[in-house]
């Protein structure tokens, strides 16, 4: 029975990180109607900026936030600059540069800091709580839970949140009452940049820092936002949270998975919602009229 | 009878579709010609970056077959070069099958494959396609190495393939080395390819692609199947970028799964984007970059090969958005417009 809990704790962790992931690219794709691939390289790049911080003698919190802060005026700086010019153009100009995002930020963070792997300091106490979970995991688990009620209080509670809202529900309308629909994709993509910073700080200590790290990290963000619904931010939470639990029972009780099949059990989840439901668990039926 | 109103619509661009268009028999022939005489020109080495930049021209050809003519995007076509280059080493590691009839199986195979692997994606917008084989491609390197499939795909250390000696009356009469036998066998696989695939956008299953890439709802209330199309456009490009990954494992003797990473699914995709997205011998193009493009990018700076392929990526959309080919297209429109300025 410990065993089980265990996996559920860590589970839940791990799942925080997918959940994190999957609200970036939620946010992304409900402005521009596409999965960002570039997130995670975007992630790992701002998790080699807080390294280099911590590296140059900054105290852990504070370049934890100006990670954060950076992080967003990076993502808010790829929008005006990127983007905006490719606003109206075909999705598949939107992909390529989704790709060409990744392979700069892969290569140059290579480039910058070396291919060697790296550790990540922890900004929580070592040692493990009541012998189930490691004190980092417990640590990552409240603040990705923090940081997912900050979002959802942004959203819920403040006229910029509400108005972000509006201009990805209805863009049209939102300009017609004098929302400035540019920025506030801007914002959106400053808000997915600085949570993906998160992610990949708080995963970074236990998968250690290396230019690939995010890959699979990644893959699991879209597996949690395919399996929560990708029209629908709190589904990608929960999706997040589903999957990092599911990822650790079918490795731990799956025998033949292990932990060298993890990546294929997010292929499977994939494909398997895309067959069976392919709006997700909480997504809604999206009708386009013709 | 004449108008006050200038009635002159430009010619539209897509007549020649439905007459089929014509090949441009003067140009093949000297891409031919060239193809042929090359090998005997340069050194064993650069042969055999030949033969490499017309496998790639093919796998690229088979993704242009997707995205450029059906509108469907594929970030995991690595794990069909992959499956096509394991069919064919185990095919011939366990099995001892001779490696000329191993291609075509690696072909056939990612057909199938891509096929079962398109039918839940596709029934979908074509963002979960790109999403989907997002998943494939990251996967494939994982259960490649995988310890269940070890005796039969070798594990982390990959299989060698051996090719079997030139045939003698070849080596006497025509010169023919090893370098040189495969890069005629390379070349003319790919004139074959890019036959089928002239002939198949030129043909109504190809208008109905087509047709699907640029108005999918006009598409089906036309009639056309579009969830089936899509599946075996899929499939067909799968089975070419089998046959490119079927070669490639004979041409290097070698398969290791950390040669199919999700990279090599970016690389062809830069290879389509730079060739042209809809052109068929764009690919070819593309086959160049893709090849010889990382080594000047290394020697500017090492390790920052994919920087400057992320950055040439972002600017092709921005200045050329129809690749290569569509620049020589450009340039050859404004040089006979300008050449007929002069005559006239």
């Amino acid at each position: 029975m410990d065993l089980f809990l265990q996996q559920i704790l860590t589970g839940l962790a791990n799942g925080s990180i997918y959940a994190c992931l999957a609200l970036a690219v939620v946010m992304i794709y409900q402005a521009i109607d596409h999965f960002n691939f570039a997130q995670g390289e975007m992630a790992m790049f701002s998790t080699y900026i807080c390294w280099a911080m911590i590296h140059a003698g900054v105290p852990y919190w504070l370049a934890f936030f100006l990670t954060i802060g950076i992080s967003f005026l990076g993502g808010v700086a790829i929008e005006r600059i990127i983007f905006k010019p490719l606003h109206n153009a075909p999705v598949l100009s939107h992909i390529i540069v989704f790709i060409g995002l990744l392979a700069i930020f892969n290569s140059l963070a290579g480039a910058i800091w070396d291919h060697n792997i790296k550790t990540f300091p922890s900004p929580f106490p070592e040692g493990s709580f009541e012998g189930l979970i490691g004190m980092h995991e417990v640590g990552m688990f409240f603040v990705t839970l923090l940081l997912l009620l900050g979002i959802f209080a942004f959203f819920r509670f403040t006229r910029i949140g509400m108005a972000m809202q509006a201009a990805a529900a209805n863009p049209a309308s939102a300009e017609l009452v004098g929302i400035r629909i540019g920025w506030m994709l801007a914002l959106g993509w400053g808000l997915a940049a600085a949570i993906g910073a998160v992610a990949g700080m708080m995963i970074a200590p236990i998968v250690f820092l290396d230019p690939n790290m995010m890959l699979g990290i990644l893959l699991y963000g879209f597996a949690a936002a395919i399996v929560g619904g990708i029209s629908s931010p709190g589904g990608a939470v929960a999706g997040g949270f589903l999957v990092g639990v599911i990822e650790n029972l079918a490795g731990t009780y799956l025998p033949a998975i292990g932990s060298e099949l993890k990546l294929t059990v997010a292929l499977v989840l994939i494909v398997a919602v895309l067959l069976f439901k392919p709006n997700g668990l909480f997504g809604k039926t999206i009708v386009t009229r013709v | 009878m004449a108008s006050d109103v200038e009635t002159q619509v430009p010619a539209q661009t897509d007549t020649r579709l439905v007459s089929g268009k014509k090949i441009p028999f003067k140009w093949v022939a000297v891409f031919i010609i060239l193809g042929l005489f090359i090998p005997y020109f340069v050194q064993g080495y650069v042969a055999f970056q030949g033969t490499l930049i017309m496998i790639y021209a093919v796998a690229i050809l088979g993704l242009n077959l997707l995205t450029g003519f059906n509108g469907q995007f594929s970030l995991g076509h690595s794990a069909f070069y992959a499956i096509g280059a394991y069919t064919a080493a185990v095919l011939v590691y366990h099995l001892d099958w001779p490696v000329y009839a191993t291609i075509p199986v690696g072909g056939l195979v990612c057909f199938v494959a891509g096929f079962l692997f398109g039918l839940p994606a596709l029934r979908l917008e074509g963002l979960y396609l790109a999403l989907a084989t997002f998943a494939l491609g990251v996967a494939v390197p994982q259960i490649l190495k995988s310890s269940h499939l070890e005796e039969l795909t070798g594990g982390v250390q990959g299989l060698d393939v051996f090719r079997p000696a030139v045939p003698e009356f070849l080596v006497n009469n025509l010169a023919m080395n090893m370098d040189r036998w495969w890069y005629f066998i390379a070349f003319f696989v790919m004139l074959f390819m890019f036959w089928l695939a002239w002939n198949l956008i030129n043909s109504r299953s190809g208008r109905a692609m087509m047709a699907i890439r640029d108005n999918p709802i006009a598409a089906k209330s036309m009639g056309i199947n579009t969830s089936l199309y899509k599946s075996l456009t899929f499939g067909l490009s799968a089975f070419y970028t089998g046959i490119a990954g079927a070669m490639a494992a004979i041409v290097i003797e070698f398969v290791a799964p950390d040669s199919f990473t999700f990279q090599l699914s970016i690389l062809l995709f830069i290879g389509l984007v730079i060739g042209g997205t809809g052109s068929i011998w764009g690919s070819i193009f593309g086959g160049f970059f893709i090849l010889f493009v990382p080594n000047f990018a290394e020697e500017i700076s090492t390790g920052l090969s994919y920087a400057v392929f992320g950055v040439i990526l972002i600017l092709v959309i921005y200045v050329m958005p129809s690749g290569f080919a569509g620049l020589v297209n450009i340039l050859s429109v404004r040089f006979k417009k300008l050449f007929g300025a002069k005559t006239s």
